[in-house]
């Protein structure tokens, strides 16, 4: 584990497929309709069914568990920026965390993440602060 | 219909107390990514009080009559007085923190205070919720 300013981790890719909503759902209790249901994603909006904005916080959150060797975390947090549509195909797609040390102070390492698929951001401002 | 403005700074009674098991630990793990199975060391993942979060703001919407499927989630932060923990009895407070009305959509700001069995502050997950009015098209 390198908690060092400037230090960049390496990605984490995480393939998110239907399977992994209806998993998702199931662990976290969030049985929206969105998040399974193309008519009642489209008829709100959305262009088909999309990931918890919480499974992509929370697969991020595993990145940062990951680089740190499981640091107990302060502060965990994002918006929801772009929504993560997941196709109904056996392949879905790619949820990509990247991130480094912002900034080491007081015991406590501030981590900037970079949340994308396909190389558009879904997250804005995530961010972590983890005890260094 | 939009949400009640008077909402702003009600509190919801506490949600029922809730035990954090391995189990679910693991089966929540597993569901963001953990590698493999569970281990039986596995930490609580940082966005597990969600789950609790997320029983609170459905007794609140229940409560408001409002649908789940209208609502997307905008934002979310966890704010950690100590980790959550196997064996931790937790309770959810619930607070309307804000509401605003935006091209027909309401965003709503929402503050839980995760509690322990001794009343002491686990973590405060703060959510902004946009709720989509029944006129509205795609904006997301």
């Amino acid at each position: 584990m390198n908690l060092t300013a400037g230090h960049i981790f390496e990605p984490q890719e995480f393939p998110v497929t239907r399977a992994s909503l209806v998993q998702y759902a199931g662990a976290s209790g969030d049985f929206n309709q969105i998040h399974w249901s193309d008519r009642v994603a489209t008829s709100v909006g959305l262009p088909g069914v999309i990931a918890h904005g919480m499974l992509t916080l929370g697969l991020a959150a595993r990145a940062v568990a990951v680089w740190t060797d499981g640091a107990e975390v302060v502060d965990l947090g994002a918006k929801f920026t772009n929504p993560v549509v997941v196709p109904d195909d056996d392949t879905g797609t790619l949820v990509r965390v990247a991130g480094s040390v912002k900034k080491v102070e007081d015991g406590l390492a501030t981590l900037a993440l970079e949340v994308t698929v396909d190389g558009t951001k879904v997250l804005g401002m995530p961010k972590a602060v983890v005890r260094a | 219909m939009p949400v009640d403005s008077t909402l702003v700074g009600r509190v919801f009674p506490p949600t029922r107390p809730y035990t954090v098991t391995r189990e679910k630990v693991g089966e929540f793990a597993t569901a963001t990514g953990a590698a493999g199975a569970p281990g039986t060391a596995e930490k609580v993942p940082a966005t597990f009080p969600i789950v609790l979060a997320f029983d609170a703001m459905n007794a609140f919407l229940a409560a408001e009559r409002i649908d789940l499927f209208r609502i997307v989630h905008g934002e979310q932060k966890f704010h950690y007085e100590r980790p959550v923990r196997v064996g931790d009895e937790l309770a959810v407070t619930l607070t309307v923190a804000s509401l605003r009305q935006i091209g027909g959509n309401d965003i709503i700001g929402t503050s839980s205070e995760i509690r322990d069995a001794s009343g002491d502050l686990v973590c405060t997950a703060t959510a902004t919720l946009l709720h989509r009015g029944e006129a509205e098209g795609a904006n997301a």
